[in-house]
């Protein structure tokens, strides 16, 4: 018996799918932070666009050479180099040399990402691996910061972008401190309407607090974006500051100042978002952000270096896998979690 | 740094380099353990695969088993013949020999003689597509061709021809019994090489109905059973099983009748299956299209 | 407030399509297909014989012990063959095939009358045995078995599922807008047959018009009014599991491995009540079934009352199939089976046939990612497993480690984590090919054992 008359497929169930995709996700994270380089390009002018264009280059043709190498197919549609890339780019200073810029795509495409076996694999962000290489290697030149809103930002770059490779690197007369900084080390505090609107000095994607927050809201609306990360984190963070900031204002700053200055609001929203180095449990997630949450306040008033972000989500990421085990839910119709 | 400093230094570690060295030569006399040292001469013959065929956990366990006279030499299929017999000649025993044993596949049916009739899609493994309606096939006894079986083996005997049909390399293949277990259409078994006489089909259906699908397919028609002597060739279920009990009894002459040449003759070596005259000869060498 | 269950998700429902279509008689095709292994059990074993006229009630194969029913014959006709037929899953199974005579009607000749109330809790078990009834929401387990737990775990309370979470499909709903009499009848004699003191029927919020229809039955109703309650439900998938549906209705979780005895409720398909308050008062088996076409592949969807044993190839061209049809499936989008041969017949677990064009299906060849720890099967599987380790662990073939520590046999497959997944893993089917090759190792085991 023999019918011929329909073209007919089969496959496994289900047979329907959630229109999204890995690709769409990325591709509107990545629509996400194009405001906020734009803004970074907007007060920092041709230093900022060539970094952050530099980083995202490097990182996608270090993924592209790798896939080639290892003769698989290429990922670079995926659109999660082009993130890393961009990430990285703004959490440099804005008079970081180019040369270094473009090392750190690298290494974090290959050692932040391919050394563990690719998407999906990674244990850290990729792009704080290259942030934190770049960090241990050129101590002085991560930390040396210039002014915002330049008048010639835009027609001309700050002397240290151009550094030689490998030569050591000068010390521009015009370099200023962080917020933060400026706080830890000088006292000094700063009003908290130029955080928020980004009218003081810092990396290019800190300085744009308010737009961050806003880019991210557009992400958890459309259900790309975990927003109990952000959520927990602010909320340990608030926590913190106001018993603090009542206890001694002088020493410790307000949750608002805590919240739009530095490395946070980035961090919070786009960073320590990531999926793949983020626990997969409601609880888990909530875990793992209040602790990242509770390490950026500790390193930040009583560590060693004035801004903690990059760290506490690093050893957040280190520990995801333990709140993944330590929260495994209880299974339906079982009497405990882990139970047969 | 004078000169006494370092004459004591290197004294003191000759010292005890020496007492260790006492220590390790007395240790090896009175700790020694005996092993017939033929064990060693046999091991070294072997092939060295660890690969299991005999049924013994690895070579120097086989070899053991050998020397004590508990196996026969000729159990390991997978070594040279004049390997086994040196084996057999130094210890003075009969070296045992069974015929090699190979894994035969029971479908010929690739995509350019087997019709598919719905396009599957999904998890590219033979096991997974047979959960799915059975894959697809028209003949749903039939090989699938995704290469679960290429992926399995271990020594590199299976590989897919032009035609997404598993072939076995009569030399390489161990008999080691992978590809039987993990083929979801149970196609694969164990035979050995003096076994010439095959039918490649597992079809359980009928005349046209078989050929509709497939166009080596055995259709049941029962010439191959008249034309063998009584009792080699069974008809069950419209399919012709041969029972090897009587395998001596086989000859290349019984496929001659075959008219779409399901029921093969395997040649010296097993390299190349061989159908009858009146087998209708295969033209096409692409898939055959859908719908 | 509608009650609900944790997890889940809501794919579009799409029920509109054929949600307003009454349900209609479909005639007969020039030969029917009945498999004699259509239910969970043994086979039943035939007892006519090539060349026998039969008629349209007669049966005509009896249950092979007690997890097995008979089948009956769908149309007064001639046996044509007794012979091994193609199934679902692409093996060979026992079939008879019957061909109608022509021109023969629908109307049931064979059937003894008895009157349900007079009836003892075993002679309704015998007597759903008898009817060939089976479960009709899919799973096409004998009902009659159902219906006898042990005794040690008696059961209080009847759950009638009138959820239909699946999309498309539309056949409890117009069952329960067209034969709530029938439903209620049903229901008086599966609770005689169980002692249960209570019935809960939940439905679903999208079918506020069917639990309506229902309500009113049951007010005007003096016994039914007593203990029959309707309950409605948030409208979500797959809120008509079994797991699901208890712990909506009465807030008591299944124990994992064991069955809805074990704490005191039975849960029925609502479709199945209504044969049964409809067939077993009259003495006759079960020879058709109410069956959704849908999909936008046919051209006349609606809900067809098709006979048992017609093949697919006669109900696609009578409903209408058109050149954009690719995909068809017997069951519902999320849970139903691939059908690849078309001459495979309506079988008594078929409640919807799904005609899919190539737009409304999955789109193929789908680019696979590696899991990418976003969490979202996590957030959609009802019962609180972790799909996405176990798929990293199938991708290892790590199959005894997903059974031990992660719970694999608890899955039923219901296909949330895959629906949502954005790296587009087939989690579903990784966790197939799991559970078979560990039952297979598990027999080969035993078999090893024994000799």
């Amino acid at each position: 018996m023999d019918s011929k008359f329909l073209k007919i497929d089969i496959s496994s169930s289900p047979h329907v799918k959630r229109p999204v995709d890995v690709k769409k996700i990325m591709r509107n994270v990545v629509f996400a932070l194009l405001p906020v380089s734009a803004f970074a390009v907007y007060a920092f002018g041709i230093s900022a666009l060539t970094l952050i264009v530099t980083t995202t280059f490097f990182s996608v043709v270090t993924e592209y050479v790798i896939d080639l190498i290892e003769k698989k197919e290429s990922t670079v549609g995926d659109y999660s180099a082009v993130i890393t890339g961009l990430l990285l780019g703004l959490t440099l200073p804005p008079g970081f040399p180019i040369w270094m810029a473009a090392l750190g795509g690298i290494v974090s495409i290959a050692l932040g990402k391919y050394l563990f076996g690719g998407l999906g694999f990674n244990v850290y962000n990729p792009a704080l691996v290259g942030r934190g290489f770049l960090q241990a290697a050129f101590p002085v030149s991560i930390s040396t910061w210039h002014p915002s809103f330049q008048a010639d930002r835009f027609t001309s770059f700050f002397s240290s972008n151009l550094a030689f490779p490998f030569a050591k690197p000068t010390v521009d007369s015009v370099s200023g401190a962080t917020p933060l900084a400026a706080f830890k080390f000088e006292q000094k505090s700063t009003e908290v309407a130029n955080l928020i609107f980004g009218q003081t000095d810092g990396s290019l994607g800190e300085t744009g607090g308010l737009l961050i927050l806003l880019c991210g809201m557009y992400l958890a609306v459309r259900k790309m974006l975990d927003w109990r990360i952000p959520a927990g984190i602010f909320a340990a963070v608030i926590l913190l500051s106001v018993i603090f900031n009542l206890i001694n204002p002088e020493k410790y700053p307000s949750a608002m100042f805590m919240l739009f200055s530095g490395g946070l609001m980035i961090g919070a929203v786009f960073m320590a978002t990531d999926m793949v180095t983020s626990p997969v449990t409601s609880l888990g997630t909530w875990l793992y952000a209040i602790m990242i949450g509770i390490l950026i306040y500790v390193i930040r008033v009583w560590g060693g270096l004035p801004e903690g972000v990059m760290f506490a989500i690093l050893l957040g990421n280190s520990l995801a896998p333990i709140f993944n085990i330590l929260t495994k839910p209880r299974v339906y119709g079982t009497k405990k979690a882990g139970a047969k | 740094m004078d000169a006494g400093s370092i004459l004591t230094a290197a004294g003191v570690m000759a010292g005890i380099g020496i007492l260790l060295s006492l220590i390790l030569a007395i240790a090896n006399k009175k700790l020694h353990v005996y092993e017939d040292p033929r064990i060693d001469t046999v091991d070294e013959l072997l092939p060295q695969a660890n690969c299991g065929a005999c049924g013994v956990p690895g070579c120097r366990a086989f070899a053991e088993l050998v020397v004590k006279g508990e196996i026969a030499p000729g159990k390991c299929t997978v070594a040279d013949p004049k390997e086994i017999d040196k084996i057999a000649e130094f210890l003075g025993v009969d070296a045992g020999g069974s015929d090699k044993k190979i894994a035969y596949l029971a479908c010929a049916g690739g995509s350019n003689v087997a019709r598919q009739r719905a396009t599957y899609d999904g998890v590219k493994t033979c096991q997974a597509a047979n959960l799915v309606a059975g894959g697809g096939k028209g003949c749903s006894w039939g090989c699938l061709g995704l290469a679960d079986c290429e992926r399995v083996c271990d020594f590199d005997a299976i590989s897919m021809d032009e035609n997404s049909l598993p072939v076995v390399d009569a030399v390489k293949c161990t008999a080691c019994g992978d590809c039987v277990e993990i083929c979801p259409k149970g196609l694969f078994s164990i035979q050995p090489m003096s076994h010439k006489l095959w039918v490649a089909c597992k079809n359980l259906q009928a005349n046209e109905e078989a050929e509709d699908e497939c166009e080596v397919a055995c259709t049941g028609c029962g010439r191959c059973a008249m034309d063998a002597s009584p009792g080699l060739i069974d008809m069950v279920n419209n399919l012709a099983v041969i029972n090897f009990e009587h395998n001596h009894k086989a000859n290349e002459n019984i496929i001659q009748r075959c008219p779409t040449g399901a029921i093969v003759w395997f040649n010296k070596d097993n390299t190349e299956s061989i159908k009858g005259k009146n087998a209708k000869k295969i033209i096409r060498k692409s898939s055959i299209p859908m719908g | 407030m509608a009650n609900s269950f944790k997890h889940g998700i809501h794919p579009p429902e799409k029920k509109e399509i054929s949600a307003d279509k009454s349900i209609k008689r479909f005639p007969f095709a020039p030969y029917l297909v009945i498999h004699l292994a259509q239910h969970i059990g043994k086979p039943a074993k035939a007892i006519v014989k090539e060349g026998q006229e039969v008629q349209r009630g007669q049966k005509i194969a009896e249950a092979d012990g007690f997890v097995s029913v008979p089948m009956h014959s769908p149309a007064t006709g001639v046996i044509k063959k007794i012979a091994p037929m193609l199934d679902f899953d692409g093996k060979m199974s026992p079939s008879i095939i019957i061909e109608p005579h022509p021109g023969s009607d629908q109307n049931v000749l064979v059937g003894r009358e008895v009157e349900p109330d007079s009836l003892t809790p075993e002679e309704i078990v015998k007597a759903v045995q008898e009817m060939g009834m089976v479960g009709l929401g899919g799973a096409a387990f004998p009902s009659h078995v159902k219906f006898s737990p042990p005794k040690d775990k008696p059961v209080q309370t009847l759950i009638i599922n009138g959820a239909e979470c699946e999309p498309y499909l539309t056949s409890d709903y117009r069952v329960m807008l067209e034969q709530a009499k029938r439903i209620l009848r049903g229901i008086k004699i599966v609770m005689k047959a169980l002692g249960a003191k209570e019935t809960i029927i939940g439905i679903e919020d999208n079918k506020k018009d069917a639990a309506q229809v229902l309500k009113d039955a049951i007010s005007v109703d003096d016994s039914a009014v007593k203990y029959v309650k309707v309950e409605v439900l948030k409208t979500k998938y797959p809120q008509g599991a079994e797991k699901m549906l208890t712990k909506a209705l009465v807030n008591k979780e299944i124990p994992s491995g064991g069955l809805p005895a074990d704490i005191g409720v039975m849960v029925s398909n609502i479709a199945t009540v209504s044969e049964i308050g409809e067939l077993l008062p009259k003495g006759q088996g079960l020879i058709e079934r109410v069956v959704t076409i849908s999909g936008k592949g046919v051209d006349n969807p609606g809900n067809y009352l098709i006979p048992m044993g017609t093949p697919l190839e006669f109900v696609l061209k009578h409903a209408g199939v058109n050149e954009k049809a690719r995909h068809v499936i017997f069951g519902g989008p999320m849970m139903g089976k691939s059908a690849a041969y078309l001459e495979m017949p309506i079988t008594k677990g078929a409640s919807g046939i799904l005609v899919m064009t190539e737009e409304e299906h999955a789109p193929k060849k789908q680019k696979v990612y590696p899991c990418i720890r976003c969490g979202e099967c996590v957030n959609a599987c009802p019962l609180f497993l972790n799909p996405s380790r176990l798929g990293i662990l199938a991708r290892n073939d790590e199959f005894d480690k997903m059974a031990e520590d992660y719970n694999l046999n608890d899955c039923f497959e219901c296909g949330s984590c895959t629906y949502v997944c954005p790296s587009n893993i087939p989690l579903v089917q990784y966790f197939r090919v799991a559970k078979k090759v560990l039952r297979e190792g598990r027999q080969r085991k035993q078999q090893s054992i024994a000799g």
